[in-house]
């Protein structure tokens, strides 16, 4: 038993962080907090969804929120035109962008650096243009949910709640996920192609395929995610489903919480997520938060540069144990 | 000038907020304009506070329209507090104060804003975000908890058929918004029946184009051209080069500012010889006439008007009543205030605070349900024009009693360029030019 | 037919300006590996820099060029020094994210004194008229001017000493450095002038469009996609990229719905990627 939690110690900190976050709203009972709380456990989610392809294998996806947007349609699609429940939604949205994350990843993981990073824009701008031309997905209207919809939830407030709970099992989900791939052997593999992409074929990494099955397991939390949010925020449409600047967001997140740790991107994306409400949300600041966000985000850059979690581990052997 | 005195002002005032940031720490968090939150007001009663609760997109694309509902709203609030609060029959007196967060244009934090303001705030009502997709948002939270929403800059209908029950929209809204475009139209040349529609790809402008597409065709028109553009279009000539090959009578369509005056310049620049002009948004803003030239006869539908004068007089003869303040008080307080002419979406603002005291006044309360019980029986005369609501359950909170003006840029007396307005014939304040050049 | 002929040529003389938008991303790209994500952000500083000269000093658009092309240059080393120099050697991901800092305190900056309104440099070169082709001056002036920038930026980089450092540290830094080419300050130049573009490229785009805060943002998709297609670090190729890519938007508006253009010019700019990784007009990189 001390052995098991000895082994795994480095998912317990991250979970343990995670059911704080969950139960800080529970605690106060407020609905503010819930939300604030909501939009930090998206962050998490979606961070730790990219560090599995960013942090594990080292391909610089700028376009992730590509599958965001591909789960918010297809469930949007399925749970609006032709009334399913919202389970199978969300496990729709889940397949649809993994499946897609397959087919694009066997295309495009081919190149490499500055290229893939290219390539990702280029797929999301193509897919947020392409939905724009479609009628059956409202063309550039999008797509409204029905407040009937959330009948079932007993009204908005039992759908916020659900959404809320739904979000707290998938980032639970997505932080063991990534535990327990960068522990596999398919984890050191990944690792190694971030280090060395032809050692670690010559190593007998088949790359390809690892590279193609990160991808993939990068893809379907956020699909899974996007059906959830615009469920809950009552409406999608292009621009805001395919929105490139939340998808440097979320490098950013990994970035500042140490890229490749499992407990990085959980502390990156809530200390951004919290800074720049507070920025956001203070009388003299909010002029220029963009501007302070980016000052420190430089800074942070410049002179920390292997995140929060990254710089801990680098300070201290025994922290290097204990934070993964 | 006007864009030299913005700049230094914005300046100043980052200096200044960064100066008072480092003195103070969180003293201020609240918006007040207003002035005292705890005297005891003459009569005796007591005086409480109304907090008014929304978003506006200091950053992001937004910016513009935003600030101007804004400037409207807070025009309201502040002359309600000068003239002594919301005083109610019982002898309390409400006083105003608004609290209200930067959305950043997108809807990313608008739910998590909103609910702030509901629960935290404690905000009484809430005003809507600007544009109906960040609407959309926030109204899914003010239903949860049961706060009246005033919305205005939201006109899409859509977010009226969502079966939400306290959203009330001071917007005529978007099917209505091109209608009167093409009467006019049909009024001045019967024989002109091709028409042109190319809009911005957003739900305002497309739920506008495809109304009065609809419209069109009842009436017997032709649509030779159907398209939208992309909301960051700064190039309209391929769209131009279109139109010149179907050859239209009139070119219908634009979206927002931005969009639409730079298609108004580049139709002008590329000479395209259409007969007649009527774009969403962009010509009622009086920044539009700095195109010059480009500006000239182009139309354009809008909510209000400094020139539409609705009275009491005429109010009451229809049998209704009249409330608030007149347009041309409005026009002057809000030049001096804020130093620009009103645009509508300032009128939206104002107009969406004076619907709300109304609908206090004559619920005696401020309880929510008793608001919008007030609110669903509201049928009354402001300087914006009639409000009334629609109170169905397919599409409750519609605005049904709104009508929107047509307006058209022609020469002026003492400037070059002078707004006029041109249908409804009642309202004419000039004959419509036509055709164009 | 004449719609055609008219669209393609609107088509390619904003493709030429679009080939001078992508042309300092491009050159930098080439010369460190950076893909400057403060780039749209410069080109609405430039943007701002000819708009401010022309309505507050009177200072002619054209003329004004000139001042933001040497604004922009020293804006460029500095930022170089301050936000790049660092991680240069790092991963690319580090100068992704330090180039989108800046990129963060620009627009907030800009947005904290603009706001997100719309200005327009109201000066006319006028509308010239021939035949099925009505082009404005100002259209013309900017694809001139394109390829004047294009001419000197070749002859400064296969003439002159500097210019042929700056390839030397592009082909190979280690090399350079050993040949005794100050390296680090020969990448803040390439810096600097690729930056210099970007700005005189959003002075150009002042001349003819409106302009915001965030207008860069467009013209930095589209450079990504024309950098892609000329070839990185090739600045003739930028200018054919940005050709192509005009032509693209000038000709398939007159086939098909003009919403399919972004359609296809990402779904063009990702199918290269993949068959030809080193773009159409590729280098030995």
């Amino acid at each position: 038993m001390m052995d098991f939690l000895k082994r795994t110690v480095g998912l317990w900190i991250p979970l343990l962080v995670v059911a704080g976050i969950a139960a800080y709203p529970l605690i106060t009972g407020s609905d503010s907090n819930r939300e604030a709380m909501f939009s930090i456990l998206l962050a998490i989610a979606l961070a730790s969804s990219l560090n599995i392809l960013l942090g594990y294998t080292g391909y610089v996806s700028f376009g992730h929120i590509v599958f965001f947007g591909i789960g918010g349609y297809a469930g949007l699609y399925v749970m609006t035109v032709l009334g399913w429940n919202i389970w199978f939604a969300v496990l729709l949205g889940a397949t649809v962008a993994g499946l897609i994350a397959y087919l694009l990843g066997s295309a495009i993981l081919r190149l490499r650096g500055g290229y893939f990073a290219l390539a990702t824009i280029g797929v999301n701008e193509a897919m947020r243009a392409l939905t724009g031309n479609i009628d059956a997905l409202g063309g550039p209207i999008g797509m409204d949910v029905n407040f009937s919809l959330y009948k079932p939830f007993g009204g908005p407030g039992g759908m916020l709640q659900f959404v809320f709970w739904s979000v707290v099992a998938l980032t639970v989900l997505v932080i063991i996920i990534s535990f327990v791939v960068k522990k596999s052997k398919f984890g050191l593999g990944l690792q190694a192609i971030r280090e060395d992409e032809d050692a670690a074929e010559d190593m007998g990494v088949v790359a390809p395929r690892a590279k193609t099955w990160a991808y993939v397991l990068s893809a379907i939390i956020p699909g899974a995610l996007g059906v959830l949010f615009f469920f809950k925020n009552g409406h999608i449409e292009p621009g805001e489903a395919f929105r490139l600047a939340l998808s440097i967001e979320m490098i950013v997140w990994v970035m500042l919480g140490g890229i490749g740790t499992v407990l990085g991107p959980v502390v990156g994306a809530g200390l951004y997520q919290e800074t720049r409400k507070l920025l956001l949300t203070n009388a003299y600041l909010k002029n220029i938060q963009l501007a302070v966000a980016g000052a420190l985000l430089l800074a942070i850059v410049l002179f920390v540069p292997a995140g929060i979690v990254g710089w801990l581990r680098s300070r201290n052997a025994r922290l290097r144990k204990v934070l993964e | 000038m006007r864009m030299r005195s913005v700049a230094l002002a914005a300046a100043l005032l980052m200096i200044m907020s960064v100066l008072a940031g480092c003195s103070s720490d969180d003293s201020g968090s609240s918006e007040t304009t207003a002035a005292p939150t705890e005297t005891t007001a003459a009569s005796g009663g007591e005086t409480k506070t109304i907090t008014v609760g929304f978003t506006t997109s200091q950053t992001g694309k937004y910016n513009e329209s935003s600030t101007r509902q804004v400037d409207g709203f807070t025009l309201w609030m502040d002359q309600v507090n000068a003239a002594g609060g919301i005083k109610l029959d019982d002898g309390t007196t409400y006083m105003i104060e608004s609290k209200t967060y930067d959305d950043e244009s997108s809807s990313d934090r608008v739910q998590e804003l909103y609910t702030d303001l509901a629960t935290k705030d404690n905000a009484d009502f809430l005003i809507s975000p600007y544009s109906s997709g960040l609407t959309a948002a926030a109204a899914v939270v003010s239903e949860q908890y049961g706060k009246v929403m005033i919305t205005t800059g939201a006109a899409s209908d859509a977010t009226y058929q969502q079966g939400f029950t306290k959203v009330y929209q001071i917007y005529t809204p978007a099917s209505r918004y091109l209608t009167s475009s093409i009467d006019l139209l049909a009024s001045l040349d019967a024989n002109a029946k091709k028409l042109a529609f190319v809009y911005e790809n957003s739900k305002f402008s497309t739920g506008v184009v495809e109304a009065a597409k609809t419209y069109a065709e009842e009436n017997g028109y032709d649509i030779v051209m159907f398209e939208g553009y992309d909301p960051e279009t700064t190039d309209f000539n391929p769209f131009i080069n279109k139109i010149e090959a179907a050859s239209p009578d009139a070119v219908l369509g634009g979206g927002h500012f931005q969009d639409g005056s730079t298609l108004a310049k580049q139709l002008y620049e590329k000479n395209v010889p259409v007969k007649f002009i009527s774009l969403l948004v962009a010509p009622p803003e009086p920044a539009f006439a700095e195109l010059g030239d480009a500006a000239m006869e182009v139309a354009g539908p809008s909510q209000w008007e400094p020139l539409v004068q609705y009275t009491e007089d005429a109010a009451n003869a229809l049998g209704m009543d009249w409330f608030g303040t007149t347009g041309d008080e409005f026009t002057t307080t809000y030049t001096e205030a804020f130093g620009d002419a009103p645009s509508y979406h300032s009128a939206g603002g104002y107009a969406a605070g004076l619907v709300l005291q109304h609908a206090i006044e004559s619920a005696q309360s401020i309880d929510p349900d008793a608001v919008a019980t007030a609110l669903d029986a509201t049928n009354v005369v402001t300087f914006f024009g009639p409000l009334k609501f629609d109170t169905t359950a397919e599409s409750h909170g519609l605005q049904v009693g709104h009508d929107m003006v047509v307006i058209q840029w022609q020469p002026g007396s003492d400037e070059p360029l002078a707004k006029q307005i041109v249908w409804p014939e009642a309202g004419q304040t000039a004959a419509p030019m036509y055709p164009r050049g | 037919m004449d719609t055609l002929a008219a669209s393609l040529l609107d088509g390619l003389l904003i493709g030429l300006l679009y080939g001078v938008a992508a042309m300092g991303l491009t050159l930098i790209f080439g010369v460190m590996d950076v893909i400057n994500l403060a780039h749209g952000a410069i080109m609405a500083l430039g943007m701002f820099g000819v708009y401010l000269l022309f309505s507050e000093m009177g200072m002619n658009p054209y003329v004004a060029l000139i001042a933001v092309l040497i604004l922009g240059l020293l804006f460029g080393v500095i930022m170089y020094f301050v936000a790049v120099d660092r991680v240069i050697d790092e991963s690319p991901l580090a100068s992704l994210l330090s180039t989108f800092s800046v990129n963060m305190i620009i627009i907030g900056i800009g947005t904290a004194i603009w706001t997100t309104s719309t200005y327009n440099v109201e000066y006319s070169l006028g509308t010239v008229e021939t035949g099925p082709f009505t082009v404005t001056g100002a259209r013309l002036m900017a694809a001139f001017l394109a390829v004047v920038i294009t001419a000197l930026l070749y002859l400064f980089l296969n003439k002159t000493r500097p210019g042929k450092y700056i390839r030397a540290v592009s082909d190979n830094r280690g090399a350079a450095d050993l040949m005794g080419i100050p390296s680090h300050r020969i990448l803040a130049l390439a810096f600097g002038i690729g930056t210099a573009i970007a700005a005189v490229a959003g002075g150009m785009i002042a001349t003819i469009f409106p302009i915001t805060i965030l207008g860069g943002s467009t013209y930095e998709l589209k450079s990504f996609v024309i950098v892609v297609l000329g070839g990185l670090g090739n600045p003739l190729g930028a200018l054919i990229g940005g050709l192509i890519l005009g032509a693209i938007e000038g000709i398939v508006p007159v086939f098909m719905k003009t919403t399919w253009v972004p359609v296809i010019e990402f779904g063009l700019f990702v199918g290269i990627l993949l068959f030809r990784p080193t773009g159409l007009m590729g280098t030995k990189k």
